[in-house]
């Protein structure tokens, strides 16, 4: 079986594909690309299916040698990349050969990279995905992040693209000084009084250094709760209720002042006020957030968020389109 | 017909983004808002719609996940309001198919102890173990009768979550019964696979090593999670226990302890295990008698 030589890891390099749905009733997360679209689009730039299994690299790419000929794409955050030494760019079919090594400097946007491989990254699939929890160890390579020295085996197959195809410009996500999150309202967002929840919208939010794949947490501002005699079962902290389920992109505000919003890797449940959700299509855009960064939250309603979802469909079946033409 | 109907408030429903509907039945535990999400996500699970991903009863609430492609959310919202209108009474022939297990506990144990001393600036009472605070902020006479009261009647799992196969369990008790306590000031940082907990009023067993806020009341020889699949009760899944399931988490000693353990080792393991009809109008009703029967079934 034809594989990858992991020369370096990177900083936290995971193999992820469109995620494993189905289990979140057993408090097991999806797992799956974070920016599901740049993953996406890398592997339909390397010939394979969407939802294909890619390595996800946060802030420090790894660094890869290849052991046969395949196609490759590196999509997600800006970063200067390089085959052989020698500059490559991203959002563009390359092809490499044997004995070909694609590294990585540090990222200059964005902060997570996307690296698809045609015939995707062959790890065994476990319950219905390939994609890694590092939590209990599950999925992708050996159920963690990727270290040197490893031996990445790749799948076989994939559609023939032509050496050189692109996403257009216009496609690409970009990595604006303060990325907006649309957000429905909802969930437990009546304990919050009036004023915190204007305040939350009109807060510009910066990421602080607990910003995984299971969550960010934020700071910039104060909550306040509305008082009540807590109910029985919730525990006294007024930031607590009685335990129950978290969406996945759920806002929830333990002691009111630092928000977390839960990503693919989620605790599928807890006792924290939650007060709404960001919309699917932008978690694509908080991963692609780094420490220090900042957010804002902007309300929308369940057709709006829908049709953002539309949105990103559409830019996917037009980046296979124009690859198909040519 | 015996009947019981339900008093509580209308459930809220709300939008979890594109991808989830979240139906909180109440804001306060109780079995009544508990039985009520558990019948209307059961006949949800019975309907089969297509586009539902997940089913996820919690503990006064539950929470759907979607795929709006093939379900519009709103649409699923339509659905979950009929079938909350069908679920107002609980008649005495509305039965939960459940499983009655044996859940055995060394509580006091010597692993949850030396943990819980490592981490005594994060708790409430520095100067006592989880136990003794537990049975003093609840009027117990001391820890023996704490672990009686605990280990008496058996349990709900009313949610599952957190982390992989982490049951919430609630005391199928009165409220004025009900065993309650804080979570700890501060989380842990470290808590033993398979410590036996008590946060709010809910008892779980850690599926794995980790984080952790609940007080710690003693350790189960038995996995929730097992991973590699290699005990009998865990075939199906990598996870043990189910919404809906009850437990008896029976007192034992070391010796019974080390027998598990030694059993779950060798892979022979297997949970004592008794199919029940559980009727919650009946519970309601007189808890005490239902609570004996349980206990008579899960031991005959």
């Amino acid at each position: 079986m034809s594989e990858v030589i992991v020369h370096a890891g990177g900083l936290y390099t995971t193999v992820q594909d469109s995620g494993r749905n189905g289990y979140y009733e057993l408090g097991m997360p999806p797992s799956g690309a974070l920016d599901q679209f740049s993953c996406r689009a890398a592997n339909l730039l390397a010939g394979n299916e969407e939802g294909a299994a890619a390595l996800e690299a946060t802030y420090i790419g790894p660094k890869l040698e290849f052991t046969d000929e395949r196609l490759v794409a590196v999509t997600g955050a800006d970063v200067p990349v390089s085959r052989n030494g020698e500059p490559v760019p991203t959002w563009q079919t390359l092809r490499v050969k044997a004995g070909d090594v694609l590294s990585f400097a540090m990222i200059t946007g964005g902060a997570r990279l996307y690296i698809a491989i045609s015939g995707g990254v062959g790890v065994p699939e476990y319950l219905g995905s390939r994609s890694t929890y590092t939590l209990t160890g599950i999925g992708g390579f050996e159920g963690r992040k990727l270290a040197d020295g490893d031996r990445l085996p790749l799948g076989e197959g994939g559609a023939e693209v032509r050496e050189g195809s692109e996403v257009a410009e216009g496609l690409r996500p970009s990595f604006p000084e303060v990325a907006q999150l649309r957000t429905v309202d909802g969930l437990c967002s009546y304990r919050l009084t009036e004023a915190a929840k204007r305040s939350f919208l009109e807060t510009t939010w910066k990421v602080t250094k607990d910003a995984d794949r299971v969550g960010y947490r934020l700071r910039g501002g104060k909550l306040d709760f509305v008082e009540r005699e807590q109910p029985f079962g919730a525990g006294s902290d007024p930031a607590n209720v009685v335990d129950l389920g978290y969406p996945i992109g759920s806002i929830q505000v333990p002691g009111g002042d630092e928000p977390i919003v839960l990503l693919n890797d989620a605790v599928t449940g807890g006792g924290y006020v939650t007060i709404g959700t960001v919309i699917s299509v932008d978690r694509d855009r908080i991963a692609q957030t780094k420490t220090g960064d900042q957010v804002s939250f902007v309300p929308v309603d369940i057709e709006e968020a829908l049709a953002a979802r539309r949105e990103r469909r559409q830019r996917l079946d037009r980046i296979r389109t124009e690859l198909r033409s040519k | 017909m015996a009947a019981t109907t339900l008093t509580l408030p209308p459930a809220k429903y709300s939008f979890g983004g594109d991808e989830f509907v979240f139906v909180e039945i109440d804001e306060a535990m109780s079995l009544e808002a508990n039985f009520k999400a558990m019948t209307i996500t059961s006949a949800l699970r019975e309907r089969g719609l297509d586009g539902v991903v997940d089913i996820c009863p919690s503990n006064a609430s539950y929470l759907i996940r979607v795929d709006p492609e093939r379900l519009h959310p709103a649409e699923l919202v339509d659905e979950l309001r009929s079938l909350e209108a069908s679920a107002k009474e609980l008649t005495s022939d509305k039965a939960l198919p459940t499983r009655v297990v044996d859940v055995p506990i060394l509580y006091d144990d010597p692993w949850t102890r030396e943990t819980l001393m490592r981490f005594r600036d994060r708790h409430q009472d520095p100067d006592a173990t989880d136990l003794e605070y537990a049975a003093r902020i609840n009027g117990f006479e001391g820890v023996r009768q704490l672990i009686d009261a605990l280990s008496g009647a058996p349990y709900m799992v009313t949610m599952l979550g957190f982390v992989p196969g982490l049951p919430f369990c609630y005391q199928l008790v009165p409220r004025d019964r009900q065993i309650e306590v804080p979570k700890y000031v501060r989380p842990r940082t470290d808590t033993p696979e398979r410590a036996f907990g008590y946060g709010g009023a809910f008892a779980v067993v850690y599926p794995v090593r980790g984080a952790g806020g609940y007080q710690l009341f003693g350790m189960a020889p038995g996995p929730v999670f097992d991973l590699k699949q290699g005990l009998p009760d865990f075939a199906d899944s990598i996870v043990f226990p189910r919404a809906g399931d009850i437990f008896r988490y029976r007192a034992i000693d070391m010796a019974e302890f080390e027998q598990v353990r030694g059993e779950v080792e060798a892979g022979t393991f297997r949970y004592r295990i008794r199919e029940f009809e559980f009727k919650p109008g009946d519970f309601l009703a007189d808890p005490d008698a239902v609570n004996s029967e349980l206990l008579e079934v899960l031991y005959r």
